[in-house]
């Protein structure tokens, strides 16, 4: 395994350039072209904006501190957009390559990165949107905060590969997975503080023997639920960042999701080039 | 140092049954059997036991039929997949002309591509960037290399792919049947690279169906049959070897369509002389019209049954048999027996082309033989001294009737041989001939490869 994760390294070039790829077939055709990269989650926002001040303004979610809301639902979205395409794109990036498996020495490997890292691109080219809102709304950075900014990237990183590379394994074998993905990722969306803030969730709930309530426990297993406080804590809120041991704890919990994921992914690598 | 070793090589691909394509997801964690389904109910060996070594710099070509394991060789040498058992050892960098283009993305440039596609085969952009002209130059794609790749017709898609694949400059080209790409002109260019590469000491794995190009181009063969290397070594014995092989198997395969043909016929009153004209004026026969029933190129086989031919066999030179060579001898022996005496008859025989044209035609009553008696039962033989026909399937007629045509017994076409050659002449009939030339008008040497 060790061994293979240095080719990973070694092949570095040639995931720079299919990311690179990725990112120039994709609007190639569209008369926006790249600027696709910048309207699209601007677009997003607008969509969740509208229904959520307009059509369902909630009164609990008025009462909770998310003045300016587009700001606030920009801080999750985006990197939920990144996480949620590199999942659905990882699922299915071994089955649409499956030329490269079959015909072509290939490592197979970098397909799942290549699936997370161009859509981390996205979610960067996002970043300059989302600052150009902070700074319309007057909500100041703290520098010492944007310190932990990289870490949460990272972290997301790690977290994402792992769960693309489980994804990419086992789709090979179940493409069921790719249809029922979809359908869970909306689950995950709603059931992560995206759209609302986890103090909604705080109170919910029955506590029983002592224990928080059961919305609570529910949200603290939620991986994303924790990169989405720390993305609204570091850039939305003020305040010293109080999520960072919960975010050292989901980088344990990553990287343990990247070895399961890649030891998976080592294990069925035979039987792509014969399953594809 | 030998560029590439099997040893022993075994390949076993697993084989899904029924139960195991509706065993989706949910069945699989229903059942907990997630695991246990991810093994294969059968398992279908493509390669078995195969021994190979090719020295630094050779040739080495594989042969055989579709599915005989080729492509699987190739496959494990290039690493792309694993051997179930025995061991794959290969000693340089590897270029693997299998899929041309694998991984070009449609809709960006010819250009992009290259770039893409030269990385993955493990070159460095500033490699590519160094070779970049030749690749195009070689591509023939000069005016269109800005176009997106999804405009590019095949033979301009799996040339830009050769063309890069040809220049990672590999120690080892393994070419699965890809001289099949693009033009006359531009195989011709192909196969001048593979030259230079055989100069430069390179080591090529060639695997195809063009048995010429294994006989001139390698420096050894072998032949691969369901999965198990039946002949190594020269490539001409192991050609050989094959060809004989195949027409022996194409022998059985005719032979038991024959039998086939032979048995579905039922006896018919002869054919109804309406329905004769008929055909021969929807064929739009002109004046000169050969016997109507010639047109009707339907196999069957009809006739009074007072002479009946009973077997047909055809001989070559070595015994029965259902392929030929050109110019070899052919027997063709009828068992007949007429269960009453008889006076009035004739045997015939036409050899038809398998677009119906009549290749040759004759009866006993044609060569001005007079039937005296016939009883009992007899042998009618027919001897081709050769049978100089080009290649190709042919069908065989064998009558016996009147004189006056009244039919005893006719088998239409339902006797198939097949004719080989080594030359691709055109036409139907070869007449033995040679070519004399003047001292002015020269020729090389027959085994050079531009006179192909």
């Amino acid at each position: 395994m060790l061994f293979n994760l240095r080719q990973l390294f070694r092949h570095r070039a040639l995931i720079q350039i299919l990311v690179a790829r990725d990112l120039k077939a994709r609007y190639r055709g569209s008369v926006l072209g790249f600027f696709w990269s910048f309207v699209n989650p601007l677009l997003l926002l607008l969509v969740y904006s509208l229904v959520f001040t307009i059509i369902f303004p909630r009164a609990e979610m008025l009462g909770a501190d998310v003045h300016p809301y587009a700001v606030f639902l920009f801080c999750g979205l985006l990197p939920w957009t990144w996480f949620a395409s590199s999942l659905s794109d990882g699922a299915s990036v071994l089955i649409l390559n499956g030329n490269l498996i079959k015909k072509v020495m290939f490592p197979v490997e970098i397909l799942p990165m290549v699936s997370v890292l161009s859509n981390m691109v996205h979610f960067l080219f996002g970043l300059p949107i989302l600052f150009g809102f902070l700074w319309f709304y007057g909500i100041s950075l703290r520098p010492i905060e944007l310190v932990w900014f990289p870490l949460v990237l990272a972290v997301q990183f790690i977290l994402t590969l792992g769960l693309a590379m489980v994804l990419a394994s086992l789709t090979v074998h179940f493409r069921d997975i790719k249809d029922l993905l979809a359908n869970v990722l909306t689950l995950w969306f709603f059931a992560s503080p995206i759209i609302y803030p986890m103090s909604l969730v705080e109170g919910r709930g029955p506590s029983f023997m002592g224990l928080p309530p059961v919305g609570k426990v529910l949200m603290n297993c939620n991986p994303f639920a924790h990169l989405a406080i720390s993305y609204q804590e570091i850039l939305f809120y003020d305040g010293p960042f109080g999520h960072w041991k919960w975010l050292l704890a989901l980088a344990v919990g990553g990287t343990a999701m990247f070895v399961l994921g890649y030891w998976l992914f080592d294990r069925l690598r035979d039987s792509f080039v014969e399953e594809v | 140092m030998p560029a590439i070793e099997l040893d022993h090589v075994s390949k076993v691909y697993r084989r899904h049954g029924r139960r195991r394509r509706f065993a989706t997801l949910k069945s699989a964690l229903l059942t907990g059997s997630l695991v246990r389904h991810l093994r294969p109910d059968e398992s279908f060996s493509a390669l078995r036991d195969v021994s190979v070594s090719v020295p630094k710099g050779a040739c080495f070509g594989v042969i055989g039929r579709n599915g005989s394991g080729k492509s699987t060789l190739l496959k494990l040498v290039a690493g792309i997949t694993k051997p179930t058992s025995g061991s794959v050892r290969v000693h340089g960098r590897v270029s693997a002309l299998i899929e041309l283009g694998a991984g070009f993305h449609p809709e960006i440039s010819g250009r992009e591509n290259v770039f893409i596609n030269g990385i993955m085969l493990g070159l460095s952009r500033r490699e590519i960037s160094d070779r970049f002209d030749e690749i195009v130059e070689f591509a023939e794609l000069e005016d269109f290399i800005d176009a997106p790749v999804k405009t590019y017709s095949s033979g301009m898609y799996m040339r830009l792919g050769f063309a890069v694949a040809i220049n990672v400059d590999p120690d080892i080209l393994l070419v699965d049947e890809v001289l099949a790409v693009g033009d006359a002109g531009f195989s011709l260019k192909c196969l001048d690279k593979f030259a230079e590469f055989k100069r430069r000491g390179k080591t090529i794995l060639l695997v195809t169906h063009g048995l010429s190009m294994v006989e001139r181009f390698c420096d050894e063969a072998v032949w691969l049959e369901a999965g198990e290397s039946r002949t190594i070594g020269d490539p001409k014995r192991v050609v050989q070897r094959y060809l004989t092989d195949v027409e022996q198997t194409e022998d059985k395969h005719l032979a038991a369509q024959d039998a086939k043909a032979q048995q579905t016929p039922v006896m018919q009153a002869p054919a109804d002389p309406q329905a004769l004209s008929d055909a021969s004026e929807t064929q739009g026969a002109d004046d000169a019209k050969p016997p109507a029933d010639m047109f009707l190129a339907k196999e069957g086989r009809w006739g009074s049954g007072a002479v009946r031919i009973q077997e047909v066999t055809l001989e070559g030179p070595g015994g029965p048999a259902h392929v030929f060579h050109t110019g070899d001898p052919m027997t063709i022996r009828m068992q007949v027996s007429a269960a009453h005496p008889v006076d009035d008859f004739a045997f015939g025989v036409s050899i038809f082309s398998p677009d119906g044209v009549c290749c040759y035609g004759t009866n006993t009553d044609i060569e001005e033989m007079r039937s005296k008696s016939l009883q009992g039962d007899g042998e009618v033989v027919f001897a081709i001294e050769r049978l100089d026909l080009v290649e190709g399937t042919y069908k065989l007629d064998v009558a016996v009737h009147k004189r006056d045509g009244f039919s005893y017994d006719y088998h239409r076409l339902l006797y198939t041989f097949r004719v080989k050659s080594r030359t691709k002449d055109a036409g139907i009939y070869r007449p033995r001939h040679v070519w004399r030339f003047t001292d002015n008008v020269r020729f090389k040497e027959p085994d050079s490869r531009t006179d192909d």
